[in-house]
């Protein structure tokens, strides 16, 4: 990183410009936004009392409540799959790390006598570990990312099953629970987490030149190469950081149920993660890219689930219509589908 | 040329090499009645390899065969069941069903320009929530039609059985082959794969290659589908379950090369083999754990999948490059 000075001077600029480059783009913003809250009314008129919010016990309870709650997982790996995303790559290997990084948490904790906190750092080391392989096959070895993150895909899993010796881990400790089932003001702990996640990763993206970096290797990584920027490095670090936001995921989920499931913790939530990137409309081609719209797509996703759930529709239809419901955004996010409707409303607009 | 055909040839030698090795420890690897048993267990993920060969090639993805398999599955059931559909007449209609789907996916992917990734994704969705909305549970099939199918086999002289489904499955292989490499139909899918915008312009009808890709993918998970029921016998919404990346893998393994353009179908065909012989291994040892699969498969993986790298690289002058790179970097920009 030879001319991070220079870059950080010219990205200042753009930073303060934030809310004008959002404005720019606010037809971008407006999409899944406009998609959330239509879901949300829609969700409000199945079941009239969606929106209400009960306390008891100093923890409140609710549908909207349930929303953040259940999609913080999915909200956390948004956030690390949005920077991978927007370096070109895409990081398939989320579910499996989640998988691993329950299965060293729920195995630590149960078999040795050493304290949460440190059984917490080891699982996110195990995390980095494995952002750390993604990493270096992409950046180093040259390989195309969804080929280099399939790999870890298919072996995480096993090497999860490995860690609990096939079983489904059990334990029963207060201080790793808490990360899944605490209560802090009032509000169930994920929510908390995923809140901090995405600001600590904003900050760290948005004031400094980082985020600018990653949108540049994302554009053109060569030429990213020749500006001075040390591509492979921004590369190296966004996996990382996709690794260690999977690792905070799986700790979630593995505390929520108090035991690791090699097989299923995280199962297609790579596809999730992925899916709400792409919603909140940064493009699989890297570059540009909104890590608070990612999280509301994320959260689209969710309210998808959750909404299915409390209309009393039976569950087989979940799935369906949470493609078709998909579906609908992606076609209305794309220009070719538009263009006739556009078109249309012009010579409207032309006639009259 | 001759450096696109060396993948194959490490992946037929690791194929050998893995051979060998479980022929010496269990001498009945050598029996046909292995070799039968291998082609009717993994027909169904080498007919769904094919499909996924063509998309690969083609410089596309499709995540969404393992649902196909499973929607496929369930639908059978129920028309013959309850439908009282003759099971050929049930596996026409779903034949049709995929290829509408296929079809359809490869539209929304070319017109709408929305990446292949997101759309077969939805496609999972759709085809997976299809089978649930079906059915929830295993559906049994009582036909006699299944069981003279099974009865039909051809008998190696020592008592190796050649199936019907593992016949489909050569077939579709065999088929596959001449598709990719001796038709225009192959040759389009080799050019849009390589280049799509140069395929455009030479005129390669980019558009119905496309619809074409994702219709023949479809239209073989659910041929593999219809062999996994006459393979189970029943129909199961949660049927194949990941099937996808097993057949990427094989694909893969098989010497094609994701970005699109270079691949062989015969090479899947080995991918899918490894598998087979891997599976096969850890059936026979008794003492590893089924995981190992997981962890050999995605170690091949990486080998194989190192071994192109250095390979293509190596075409692209990749040590030169990197040498330059560091001397000159600056002057090459200007250049």
């Amino acid at each position: 990183m030879v001319n991070t000075k220079t870059s950080f001077e010219t990205e200042t600029p753009v930073s303060r410009g934030n809310l004008q480059r959002m404005l720019r783009n606010s037809r971008k913003l407006l999409f899944p936004l406009a998609a959330l809250i239509l879901i949300l009314i829609g969700n409000w008129l199945i079941s009239p009392n969606f929106f209400n919010v009960r306390i008891v016990d100093g923890r409140m309870l609710g549908s909207i409540v349930d929303i953040f709650n259940r999609g913080a997982p999915t909200v956390i790996l948004a956030v690390g799959m949005t920077l991978v995303i927007a370096t070109k790559g895409i990081d398939l290997s989320v579910g499996a790390v989640i998988a691993i990084c329950g299965a060293v948490a729920a195995v630590l904790i149960d078999q040795t006598e050493l304290s949460p906190f440190i059984v917490i750092a080891i699982s996110i080391g195990a995390g980095v570990l494995c952002g750390l392989w993604n990493g270096v096959l992409v950046a180093v070895f040259d390989i195309q990312p969804f080929i280099a993150t399939l790999i870890l895909m298919v072996v995480g899993r096993g090497i999860a099953q490995l860690i609990t010796a096939g079983q489904i881990a059990i334990f029963n400790n207060p201080t790793l629970e808490f990360v899944g089932k605490g209560v802090v003001l009032g509000l169930p702990f994920p929510i908390i987490l995923s809140a901090l996640v995405l600001i600590l990763v904003y900050l760290m993206v948005r004031r400094t030149a980082i985020g600018l970096l990653i949108e540049s290797v994302g554009s053109n990584d060569r030429a990213s190469y020749y500006a001075g920027i040390d591509a492979r490095a921004i590369k190296l670090f966004v996996y990382v950081i996709s690794g260690v936001c999977a690792a905070i995921a799986g700790l979630i989920i593995t505390a929520d149920i108090r035991g690791a499931d090699a097989n299923n913790a995280g199962l297609w939530l790579e596809l999730d993660a992925v899916l709400a990137v792409v919603i909140g409309g940064t493009l699989l081609t890297g570059g540009r890219f909104y890590l608070g719209l990612s999280v509301i797509g994320a959260l689209i996703i969710q309210s998808i689930q959750t909404g299915i759930f409390v209309s009393g529709l039976p569950p087989t239809f979940n799935l369906i219509v949470q493609a078709v419901v998909i579906l609908l955004i992606l076609f209305l996010q794309s220009e070719e589908f538009r263009r006739p409707f556009t078109r249309l409303f012009m010579r409207m607009r032309k006639q009259s | 040329m001759r450096s696109r055909i060396f993948p194959l040839i490490a992946t037929f030698i690791v194929f050998a090499v893995l051979y060998l090795i479980g022929w010496q420890r269990f001498p009945a690897f050598g029996t046909t009645r292995v070799i039968a048993n291998f082609l009717t267990d993994k027909s169904f993920l080498g007919i769904a390899a094919v499909g996924m060969t063509f998309v690969i090639i083609a410089g596309g993805i499709d995540l969404s065969v393992g649902s196909v398999v499973a929607f496929t599955g369930v639908f059978c059931a129920l028309a013959i069941g309850s439908l009282g559909m003759h099971p050929v007449i049930a596996f026409a209609v779903v034949l049709v069903i995929g290829a509408t789907f296929g079809a359809s996916m490869g539209a929304v992917i070319h017109y709408f320009k929305i990446p292949a990734f997101i759309v077969t994704l939805a496609g999972m969705f759709l085809a997976r929530g299809g089978a649930f909305v079906l059915s929830q549970e295993s559906i049994p099939i009582e036909h006699p039609f299944f069981a003279d199918v099974s009865s039909l086999y051809y008998l190696f002289p020592d008592r190796g059985r050649l199936s019907v489904i593992a016949v489909l499955f050569l077939i579709t292989l065999f088929v596959g082959i001449i598709l990719a490499h001796f038709t225009r139909f192959g040759r389009n899918v080799y050019a849009l794969g390589g280049n799509s915008t140069a395929a455009l312009l030479l005129g390669v009808p980019v558009g119905r290659t496309t619809i074409s890709v994702y219709m023949l993918s479809s239209v073989l998970a659910t041929l593999a589908g219809i062999v996994y029921t006459l393979y189970t016998r029943s129909g199961y919404p949660r049927a194949a379950i990941g099937l996808e990346l097993d057949a990427i893998a094989a694909v893969v393994i098989g010497g094609t090369l994701l970005t699109g353009g270079v691949g062989f179908v015969a090479g899947t065909f080995v991918g899918v083999a490894i598998q087979g012989v891997i599976q096969t291994y850890i059936t026979f040892d008794g003492t590893l754990n089924s995981w190992w699969t997981k962890i050999v498969i995605g170690l091949l993986l990486f080998f194989f999948i190192a071994l192109q790298k250095f390979l293509t690289s190596y075409r692209g002058n990749f040590f030169v490059l990197r040498r330059r790179r560091a001397a000159v970097a600056p002057a090459e920009g200007t250049s």
